[in-house]
């Protein structure tokens, strides 16, 4: 059983799934929904399988990782790319959850989609999307990698515009393609600086973007480690959505809700938190690029917290909590706790696929309502779907023993003990956020006085097994993960950081370094469950009391409301520049004027005119014709005699 | 004493003749009788180097252009006799069909 496999899986059900897609476009047959989904689900389920067989032993302690090599890719002169996969204990991770809550999403779209009219091509999409990932994750060279991460990018774009009829859909995908694109220039550009750097330096044919070549010949790498790692890292602000390229997230949800529980927020948008800790031995070198990384994940944090709180529609909220956890997982590595990131890489991959699944749920039972502020009071409906989506709202708001105080609070213990504590502060203050705005959206939506349309209400039922049971293992999940990474200071052994053992030299902490921890994880639990607190209070008890607030701070709300007017910015200073140039100096000037206008009339016109002087000559009379005879040949003989 | 110079004098005149009437003229039995004119000149110049360098194959050539010239009048004067059957004219003003189209519109 090999690696490839993993991969595989899910690209024959691609390519099953496609042509079934075309079957059913070109000869207007039905294909049979139930094979469709038989084909989407089981294939992701067996590359889980694989991807599970070859993980166990690395979870039972193997060291040493495994490696296939399938053929060699490219050989230019002394560059080599060998078309080759690796398995360590990173890889297993990432692709543990790709498969994991992929293949559950998967079982879960087969409800969530049922009549769609691209069914077919829904799960051609998804399952190429796995493919990639898993190319992604699993690749043992930086181009490899680089492929699955466009890849990936190819099949968000294509997912957000499933519904492609309709244009603000379409132009999200657009949106999240270009935004996407920009940061993948950055990576471009880091990948150069590599091969710059260490192709001069060998004489034979040499995998040098393989990251085992890497990281042993890191040193050489050491005068240009800052502007590698920051380059790479743009390609990461794009891809996990950081400031300043987080814009596209948010707008990606108009895309199927699956598909924002999968893409955009469990599985691509950890891409880039995954490179940095496959390149950690890179960014090691590189403690200014660590603290960029760690400041713009706190700022991103923050900031994508604070537009959440004002958000009224289920999905923005969910959007906006994404890319602030992701702010958090960039914190984590920033401060050079890797496993801290990853770790909550794993349990947010758990709790915000559930948290999305619920929503879809939740839409699914009002019949496409998004809007939170008419919803509620449905939590007796709908109980599978409220009991878990509060787990997750636990989880998220980081009470514990839910995951994701574990490892949120690794991170924030991790940039304190690190000595950054105004990266700590500001986490802290974000963790508040994030614990109120999750409880608003669950007041919002599942307590109190039921504010649906009559229509509705009347449609309101719970989900079909595949959606609630997935629903369910989710919410189990998310519940448990969290003690992979119990601290030692709560009595655990921090398990998974262990494991992954990617930190240089981790002290062990005793006496007052663990009481200390022990203090600020019971603190931040509190400060999570007080705001929680405060919100079901304002929201369920005292519901005038938003409204005052808002009319109260009317021009920071708006600037919230607005999400800090940063599309608008972008805009203004971007997108219409850049249209500007696009139609006025490119189209107008350059397409228009120089080449249609000079180059190609130019030139059809030099002829005719050159044509109209010439065909003066042609008289058709045989006496003119005569004469020019004699001009040439006078001038023949004169060329003759004079050279 | 007559050398081969006054010959080719003779013949380069009577063929700039003939070349300027092809030119100037316009009812083509002129312009034939001046490419006969030329075809002479041409004939002169050979017999006479023939005869200066004691050199036969002049000779052949000019009765060569002899025959060619009894060719092309026999096939020239049939087109002419044809123009003017149809066309009622024989100057070669009236036969510019293939001129330059742009002229005519």
């Amino acid at each position: 059983m090999s690696i490839s496999l993993i991969i595989l899986f899910p690209l024959v059900g691609a390519i099953l799934n496609g042509s079934l897609a075309l079957f059913q476009a070109t000869k207007k047959h039905k294909v049979p929904e139930s094979l469709v989904s038989l084909i989407g689900v089981l294939l992701p389920f067996l590359s889980f399988g694989v991807a599970l067989k070859l993980g166990i032993p690395f979870l039972q302690g193997r060291e040493e990782p495994l490696e296939q090599s399938l053929f060699s890719w490219i050989t230019a002169g002394n560059f080599h790319v060998e078309a080759a996969f690796m398995l360590d204990r990173i890889s297993v991770v990432m692709s543990l959850i790709v498969t994991g809550v992929g293949s559950l999403i998967h079982l879960y779209s087969t409800s969530y989609m049922k009549g769609e009219e691209g069914f077919a091509r829904y799960f051609t999409y998804l399952n190429l999307f796995l493919t990639f990932m898993l190319l992604l994750v699993l690749g043992d060279n930086l181009l490899l990698l680089f492929v699955g991460w466009e890849g990936v990018g190819l099949c968000s774009y294509l997912l957000i515009g499933f519904w492609f009829d309709d244009p603000a859909k379409a132009y999200a995908g657009k949106k999240a393609f270009i935004v996407n694109r920009i940061g993948d220039f950055g990576f471009l550009i880091g990948i150069f600086l590599i091969l710059s750097v260490l192709l001069p330096g060998v004489s034979s044919p040499t995998s040098i973007l393989k990251f085992s070549y890497l990281s042993e010949h890191v040193s050489l790498l050491t005068p240009m480690a800052f502007l590698i790692t920051l380059f790479l890292f743009i390609g990461a602000t794009g891809k996990s959505a950081q400031i300043p390229l987080y814009v596209w997230l948010p707008d990606a949800m108009a895309g199927p809700t699956p598909v924002s529980a999968l893409i955009h927020a469990a599985t691509m948008v950890t891409a880039g938190i995954y490179m940095v800790v496959r390149l950690h031995f890179l960014y090691d070198l590189a403690p200014q690029t660590l603290h960029i990384i760690a400041v713009v994940g706190t700022v991103t944090a923050l900031w994508a917290g604070l537009i959440a709180l004002t958000q009224n529609d289920i999905k923005k909220v969910l959007a906006y909590s994404t890319v602030s956890q992701l702010g958090y997982m960039f914190l984590g590595l920033g401060v050079g706790a890797y496993s801290a990131g990853l770790f909550h890489v794993l349990t947010h991959a758990f709790f915000k696929a559930l948290l999305f699944l619920g929503a879809g749920s939740v839409i699914h039972a009002l019949s496409g309502e998004q809007d939170i502020q008419k919803m509620g009071g449905i939590r007796k409906k709908i109980p599978i779907t409220f009991f878990t989506f509060f787990v997750a709202t636990l989880a998220i708001a980081g009470i514990p023993p839910l995951a994701g105080f574990f490892s949120k609070d690794e991170i924030l213990w991790q940039a304190f003990h690190h000595g950054h504590k105004v990266l700590w502060l500001l986490g802290f203050m974000t963790a508040g956020l994030t614990s109120f705005y999750m409880f608003r959206l669950v007041s919002l939506t599942f307590f109190g006085k039921s504010r649906l349309s009559h229509e509705a209400e009347h449609h309101l039922h719970e989900s079909p097994w595949p959606m609630s049971s997935v629903l369910i293992i989710l919410a189990i999940l998310s519940a448990v993960a969290g003690f992979l990474g119990v601290p030692h200071a709560l009595g655990g052994e921090n398990w998974i950081q262990q494991w992954l053992h990617l930190e240089a030299g981790v002290h062990e902490a005793h006496g007052e370094v663990l009481s200390l921890e022990r203090n600020l994880a019971i603190l931040s639990a509190g400060w999570a469950a007080l705001n929680g607190f405060f919100a079901m209070l304002i929201y369920l008890r005292f519901p005038a009391f938003p409204q005052k607030v808002r009319q109260s701070m009317r021009a920071l709300y708006q600037l919230l409301w607005n999400k800090f007017y940063v599309d608008e910015i972008y805009d203004w200073l971007f997108v219409r520049p850049i249209r500007w140039i696009s139609q006025v100096v490119l189209a107008r000037g350059i397409d228009q004027g120089l080449i249609d206008g000079g180059m190609v009339n130019g030139s059809s016109r030099v002829v005719s005119g050159l044509g109209g002087v010439i065909s003066v000559l042609q008289s058709g009379l045989a006496n003119s014709y005569a004469l020019y005879f004699l001009v040439g040949l006078v001038g023949f003989i004169i060329f003759l005699v004079v050279f | 004493m007559i050398s081969i110079n006054h010959y080719l004098i003779l013949a380069s005149a009577l063929f700039v003749i003939g070349f300027t009437g092809v030119i100037l003229r316009r009812n083509m039995l002129i312009i034939f009788m001046s490419i006969e004119l030329m075809l002479n000149a041409v004939n002169l110049s050979f017999v006479s180097f023939s005869r200066f360098l004691g050199n036969l194959e002049g000779q052949l050539a000019s009765f060569f252009i002899i025959v060619l010239a009894a060719a092309e009048a026999a096939v020239g004067l049939a087109i002419i006799v044809l123009v003017f059957r149809r066309r009622g004219s024989v100057q070669s003003t009236e036969l510019t069909q293939l001129r330059d189209l742009n002229d005519v519109d």
